[in-house]
C-alpha cells in the first residue's frame, strides 16, 4: 500500500512537472469549446446567391425582394445569362443560383402556374438540403400570398391541415446545446487515452521501465499507479469542461450531475485500458500517438458527435455498438438536455461496465504476457 | 553465488549467447569483458529477470531466477547500460523512490551509500536530468545499492564516462567489494579487466576464457613483439602475408605481432628492412587485449 501511494506520488510529481501537461489540462478544453462550438454549427447564414431575373416583372422583383429580405441570403451578383451564373457556380463564388425565366409573370397570370430554376451547390450535402429547405419555405409563403391575391382575400387562407410543431429538449434548436456536451466526451476520452498511453511508453523510451521491472513491485501495482492519476485527471477535466461550458455558453443542465459523473467513472477505465494496451504493443511515444489517433478518429466519427447514428447505414450502426464514445455521447445528451434518469440509461451503464471490465482484463493480461 | 548453466538465448533466430557456463563466487568482483554485441547485456538481463533464457538455468544464491524471480528482484542491485532513472525527479526523490519500492528507507541504509552519496548531497534538490555524466552514474549506483542487495550487476557502467570518473568509479567498486558485496560488471574496455578478481572474456555470444587477469596473461604462450614509429601500420599487410608471423594487430599507434617461435624474429626483421622499416622488434609482455585478440583469432579459425 505504501508502495502504491509512493508510486502515485511520483506520477503526480512527474505529471505536474511536465510543462505540456498543465496547458493540456486547462487550456485545451477551453480552446476546444470556444473554437469548435462556435465553428461547428449547422445554422446557415449568408447563403451566397446569384439571381438571374429574365422576366423583370413586378412579380419577379417581388419574389427576389422577399428572398433577400429574409437575411439568410447574400446576393453576390445578378448575372444576365445562365452561362454567367454557371460560371459563378463553377468558381465556387455562390451556393445557390436562382433563375426566373422570361414570361414568369405572364405564365403565372394566364396558365395559373410558372416555373423557376434553383441550382444548389451540393458539395456539402447537409448545407444543400438546408438551403433547399429555407428557399422552399419562402416560396411556399410567396405562393400562398399569390393565391390570396387571386381570390381577393384580405387574409391568407388557412390550410386544411396545419402542423403544430414543438421542439423538445432544445426548444430554440440551439446547436451549441447539442455540440457542447459531445465535445466534453471527446475531451475526456482523448485526455485519458492519450495521456495514459504516452506515459507508459515514455518509461519504455527512457529505459526507466527496466529499472522499475527489477524492483519487487508487482505489475498490478504498476498499472494502478499508471491509470489512477489519469482517471482522476479525466474526472476533473469533465467537471472543469462542464463549468467552462456552462459559464461561456450557458447550456442547460437538466438532469443529475451525480448520475453523469457515476457514468464517467466507469467509462474512463475503457479509454485508460485502451491506452495501456497501446502502450504495451508500441515502443515509442510516436507510435503510441499515431495508433491512439487512429482509434480516436474512428471513435469520434462513429460517435454521433456530428452525424446522428440513426442516419448511418446499418453496418456502420452495428460498428457504433462497439464504440464506447457513442454510449457516453448519447448518455451525456440524454442526462444534460433531457434530464434522463438512471432507469432510462441502464443499458448504457451495463454496456460500458462490461466494456471496462473486458478492456481492463485484456490490457492487463497483454501487459503481463510481455515477459 | 551465481551460476550460469548452459545458457542460450536468441533473438529472432540470431543467437545472442550460446551455451554459457559461468560461476561467480560470493564477494567476488567479476568482470565480463568483450566488445559491443558480444552478449554481455543479454546475460545480465537474464540474470536480473528481465529476459527469459531459451535454454539452461541461472542460479542466484541457490535459487532459480525464473521460478524465484521475486527473490532475485529483492536482492539484486541492477544498473542498466543506459541511465534509467527519472530525469524529471530530483536526486533525493529518485533515491527515496527506489528505497520505498524496496520497502526500505534512505535512513535505514544510508551507511551503504554514504561514501558515494556524500558527493551528491550538495545537489540533492537538482533534477537528475541536469546532472553531469559522472554524477548520474553515482546516483544510479546509489539507487542500485539502497536496498542492500546481495549482488550488484553493472552493465557497462563506465561506457561514455571520462577517464577521471572511470577511475573514481572503479575505486568505489573496490570499496564495495571490500565490504563483501558480490559484483558483476561488464565492460568493453580491456584495461579495466585487471581491476577485477576474475574475468570472463566473451565474444559473439561465447565465452573464450575465464580466469584471473594474471592467469589469462600467463597463459599467453607466444612471443609478442612491438613495432613502433610513425605510420608503422602500413606494414600490416606485409606482416600478415609472412608465414612466420602468427598474427599482426594494430595496437594504438604501434603494431603487435606474435611469431611461431623466437628464432623467426631475424627473418621477419629482414623482410621489414627491405620494406623500409628502420627500427627493431621490441619484445613486450602481453596485456589482456593481446590475449583477447589471440583467443578471438583462435576461436574464429
Amino acid at each position: 500500500m505504501r508502495k502504491v501511494k509512493y508510486l502515485l506520488k511520483k506520477e503526480f510529481r512527474q505529471i505536474f512537472r511536465n510543462q505540456a501537461m498543465l496547458p493540456i489540462i486547462f487550456v485545451m478544453p477551453v480552446v476546444q469549446l470556444l473554437i469548435l462550438v462556435n465553428a461547428a454549427t449547422f445554422e446557415i447564414k449568408n447563403i451566397q446567391v446569384a439571381i438571374l431575373d429574365e422576366d423583370m416583372s413586378q412579380e419577379s422583383r417581388e419574389l427576389v425582394n422577399k428572398l433577400l429580405s429574409t437575411g439568410y441570403y447574400k446576393a453576390v451578383d445578378f448575372p444576365t445569362s445562365i452561362h454567367q451564373g454557371q460560371r459563378l457556380m463553377d468558381h465556387n463564388k455562390i451556393d445557390l443560383f436562382i433563375q426566373i425565366p422570361a414570361g414568369f409573370a405572364a405564365d403565372l397570370q394566364h396558365e395559373g402556374h410558372a416555373t423557376i430554376g434553383l441550382d444548389i451547390s451540393a458539395i456539402d450535402g447537409s448545407a444543400a438540403s438546408i438551403i433547399y429547405f429555407y428557399t422552399n419555405t419562402i416560396l411556399a409563403d410567396y405562393n400562398s400570398a399569390i393565391v390570396a391575391r387571386w381570390l381577393h382575400l384580405a387574409k391568407r387562407p388557412a390550410l386544411p391541415v396545419e402542423l403544430r410543431t414543438r421542439y423538445l429538449f432544445n426548444e430554440e434548436l440551439e446547436y451549441k446545446n447539442y455540440i457542447t456536451p459531445g465535445l466534453m466526451v471527446i475531451l475526456v476520452t482523448m485526455v485519458t487515452m492519450f495521456l495514459a498511453a504516452m506515459n507508459i511508453v515514455r518509461e519504455k523510451e527512457l529505459g526507466t521501465i527496466e529499472q522499475l521491472n527489477v524492483t519487487p513491485i508487482t505489475k498490478v501495482q504498476f498499472i494502478i499507479s499508471k491509470l489512477l492519476p489519469f482517471w482522476l485527471i479525466g474526472m476533473f477535466e469533465l467537471a472543469f469542461g462542464l463549468a467552462v461550458g456552462k459559464l461561456i455558453f450557458d447550456f442547460p443542465v437538466v438532469g443529475s450531475l451525480p448520475l453523469l459523473f457515476a457514468f464517467a467513472a466507469i467509462y474512463m477505465p475503457v479509454g485508460l485500458a485502451l491506452g495501456l494496451l497501446i502502450s504495451t504493443v508500441t515502443h515509442t511515444q510516436q507510435q503510441a500517438m499515431l495508433i491512439s489517433w487512429f482509434f480516436v478518429v474512428i471513435f469520434i466519427l462513429m460517435s454521433g458527435l456530428f452525424t446522428a447514428i440513426e442516419n448511418m447505414p446499418d453496418w456502420a450502426q452495428t460498428i457504433t455498438l462497439f464504440n464506447p464514445v457513442a454510449y457516453f455521447m448519447q448518455l451525456i445528451r440524454m442526462v444534460l438536455l433531457k434530464g434522463s434518469e438512471f432507469h432510462n440509461v441502464v443499458r448504457h451503464f451495463v454496456v460500458i461496465g462490461l466494456m471496462a471490465v473486458a478492456m481492463l482484463t485484456l490490457a492487463i493480461v497483454t501487459y503481463r504476457k510481455q515477459q | 553465488m551465481i551460476e550460469f548453466r548452459h545458457i542460450s538465448k536468441s533473438f529472432a533466430g540470431t543467437a545472442a549467447v550460446q551455451d554459457i557456463n559461468l560461476s561467480v563466487g560470493e564477494g567476488e568482483l567479476f568482470g565480463l569483458i568483450g566488445p559491443d554485441g558480444a552478449g554481455k547485456s543479454t546475460l545480465f538481463r537474464m540474470l536480473v529477470t528481465l529476459l527469459l533464457p531459451d535454454e539452461g538455468e541461472i542460479a542466484f544464491n541457490g535459487r532459480n531466477v525464473v521460478d524465484d524471480y521475486t527473490y532475485v528482484r529483492s536482492h539484486v542491485g541492477y544498473m542498466p547500460g543506459t541511465f534509467a532513472l527519472y530525469q524529471d525527479l530530483s536526486v533525493e526523490e529518485n533515491l527515496h523512490f527506489f528505497a520505498t519500492l524496496f520497502g526500505t528507507s534512505i535512513q535505514d541504509n544510508y551507511h551503504l551509500i554514504e561514501g558515494i552519496y556524500k558527493q551528491l548531497e550538495p545537489f540533492k534538490k537538482r533534477r537528475a536530468g541536469a546532472l553531469s555524466g559522472g554524477m548520474k552514474q553515482k546516483l544510479a549506483l546509489s539507487c542500485a545499492l539502497i536496498h542492500k542487495p546481495l549482488v550488484l550487476v553493472l552493465d557497462e557502467p563506465t561506457t561514455g564516462v571520462d577517464a577521471v570518473s572511470r577511475k573514481e568509479f572503479w575505486e568505489m567498486l573496490q570499496k564495495l567489494r571490500e565490504d563483501g558485496l558480490t559484483i558483476l560488471v561488464s565492460t568493453a574496455y580491456m584495461d579495466e579487466a585487471t581491476l577485477c578478481d576474475r574475468v570472463a572474456l566473451i565474444q559473439k555470444g561465447r565465452i573464450l576464457r575465464v580466469d584471473t587477469p594474471q592467469g589469462i596473461v600467463a597463459r599467453f604462450g607466444k612471443p609478442l613483439y612491438r613495432l613502433s614509429g610513425a605510420g608503422v601500420q602500413r606494414f600490416l599487410p606485409l606482416l600478415r602475408a609472412l608465414p612466420q608471423v602468427h598474427s599482426a594487430q594494430p595496437f594504438g599507434d604501434s603494431v603487435h605481432i606474435t611469431l611461431g617461435d623466437e628464432e623467426q624474429m631475424d627473418e621477419v626483421v629482414q623482410q621489414l628492412r627491405k620494406a623500409g622499416y628502420k627500427d627493431g622488434l621490441q619484445p613486450v609482455t602481453p596485456g589482456i587485449e593481446d590475449c583477447f585478440i589471440d583467443l578471438m583469432l583462435e576461436a574464429n579459425a
